[in-house]
């Protein structure tokens, strides 16, 4: 798979002022697995993820997917959306369905199967991520890293072209943190490719084949995740890597 | 929750309120001397409090649904982006609100149903009761609504729900619960503000107290009965809001 991004910017407006967090941000990736994108707090990072995811639509620039352009209409922007998994780092499972309900909702609603092909496919990948016994289980009733195991099911389960995970474990204490990497790192297996932004560096360092080192709305570093974690090219990467490494 | 104790409590003081306002009342009309004289009198119009009772109910009933109609589109209109439509809604909202149910009552019924010739009572009873009750409902729904965390419509687009699937599934299931109680309270409202209809002559529960009253000069017997059949409606509404607060809240 191939992503494309050429020129994006992106502003939000704060009260009167404008902050800019993606400034002219150009970077071709070839995709073998996994890029993580990395970089410290507002380096833009999670809106340049949630472009690429299609929830977002940048002031300027363009980012393409396999050479098909994410158009910036909302009709054709949800069918792109539609072929896409994103997990959010605060699950945002829907609390009055149950887990099953949850992944299926996609399914039924958006892709067109019917309750019971539907049914089975979501307790099919509910059972491979170990999900089987809380199936009827609200989200309030599962644990922290049950509730992100079941967004992953959701977002598995219409079979993406593309999964994208914005900080998937930074509201997890660090048992359950492990469990989510563990699944992650068997997705890897899947061959879907994936873009993770993580501030965990050892995962990344792990599982991403490729990294993005973002500061200030652009990309100053992008490499093998080998390279950068062992021979950073700029000084702000080496800065960044020691500071969050140092603990 | 509530203990099974407390709540045992709650419905003995309901008892209570009940029973002393009729020991008061039979205390009072036996001192006068008349106590079996003046319920008798009112007793042979039984039928019309009856037919009154049952057409406030219509009306409550028929109004509830109206004005849910009116206060959800209302309600989807404040948060239209088109700034003609919410500031429409807007201002409907605040006129509803901020004029007395009575005054609306004069001026739609004696200005603008007059005007257009709707001279049925009921229907014109009905509307004004589900413009009024509507603007509430409005506000209700709205908040119910704005209570759902942008995080839901945001994980809600990124499966790629419509807008109209976003309400369905998402937010209107979720907002139903966080204002059912309001939704009840107001229901309550609506009841007790069906009274004021009496005005134009639609000869629901009051106007029919008060025509028993001008037919008997029983005042204590015909107003008595127009207070409890209120309450008969009002209280097992406001209790069943109380038993939804308690036991709707779910963690998120």
């Amino acid at each position: 798979m191939k992503l494309e991004i050429v020129g994006v910017t992106k502003s939000f407006s704060l009260g009167k002022e404008q902050r800019r967090v993606l400034n002219d941000l150009s970077m071709h990736v070839e995709f073998p697995h996994v890029l993580g994108l990395l970089g410290p707090s507002g380096s833009g990072k999670s809106t340049l993820l949630r472009i690429i995811a299609g929830l977002e639509v940048p002031d300027s620039g363009s980012i393409s997917l396999d050479g098909e352009i994410i158009p910036a209409e909302e009709r054709t922007l949800r069918d792109y959306r539609r072929s896409l998994g994103v997990v959010f780092q605060a699950y945002n499972l829907f609390p009055h369905m149950t887990a099953l309900q949850n992944v299926m909702l996609p399914l039924t609603a958006v892709h067109g199967l019917e309750e019971n092909p539907a049914r089975l496919r979501a307790l099919e990948i509910m059972e491979r991520l170990g999900l089987a016994d809380h199936a009827g289980s609200r989200p309030a009733a599962l644990s922290g890293g049950q509730r992100q195991r079941v967004a992953i099911a959701r977002a598995l389960a219409a079979k993406p072209r593309f999964l994208l995970f914005d900080e998937p474990t930074s509201a997890l204490d660090p048992e359950m943190t492990a469990e989510v990497l563990q699944l992650i790192a068997e997705l890897r297996e899947t061959g879907t490719p994936m873009l993770l932004v993580t501030h965990e560096m050892g995962f990344a360092r792990k599982v991403a084949d490729q990294v993005a080192f973002l500061a200030d709305g652009k990309v100053l570093e992008h490499s093998s995740a080998a390279k950068f974690f062992s021979n950073p090219e700029t000084r702000q990467a080496a800065q960044f890597l020691e500071k969050v490494l140092a603990y | 929750m509530e203990a099974p104790r407390e709540k045992a409590f709650r419905w003995i003081r309901v008892y209570w309120a009940m029973g002393i306002i009729i020991l008061v009342t039979l205390l009072c009309t036996s001192v006068m001397g008349r106590a079996a004289e003046g319920w008798h009198s009112v007793w042979n119009y039984r039928i019309v409090f009856w037919k009154g009772w049952l057409l406030t109910i219509f009306l409550s009933v028929a109004s509830l649904l109206l004005s849910c109609l009116v206060g959800f589109a209302v309600a989807v209109a404040r948060r239209s982006l088109l700034i003609p439509i919410r500031s429409a809604a807007f201002l409907y909202i605040e006129i509803e609100r901020g004029t007395p149910f009575l005054v609306q009552i004069l001026f739609l019924y004696y200005v603008l149903f007059n005007f257009i010739g709707l001279e049925n009572r009921l229907v014109a009873g009905v509307i004004l009761l589900s413009l009024f009750s509507g603007a509430y409902l409005a506000e209700i729904i709205r908040s119910g609504m704005e209570s759902i965390p942008a995080s839901q419509l945001e994980s809600a687009r990124a499966i790629g729900l419509t807008t109209i699937q976003i309400y369905r599934f998402v937010i209107g299931p979720q907002a139903l619960r966080q204002i059912l109680p309001p939704l009840a309270g107001q229901f309550a409202s609506l009841i007790k503000d069906s009274s004021l209809l009496s005005i134009i002559g639609l000869g629901e529960f009051t106007l029919a107290a008060q025509q028993v009253n001008s037919a008997t000069y029983c005042t204590l017997e015909s107003y008595l009965p127009l207070a409890m059949g209120y309450l008969v409606l009002t209280i097992p509404i406001s209790s069943a809001a109380r038993f939804l607060e308690t036991h709707l809240n779910y963690e998120t």
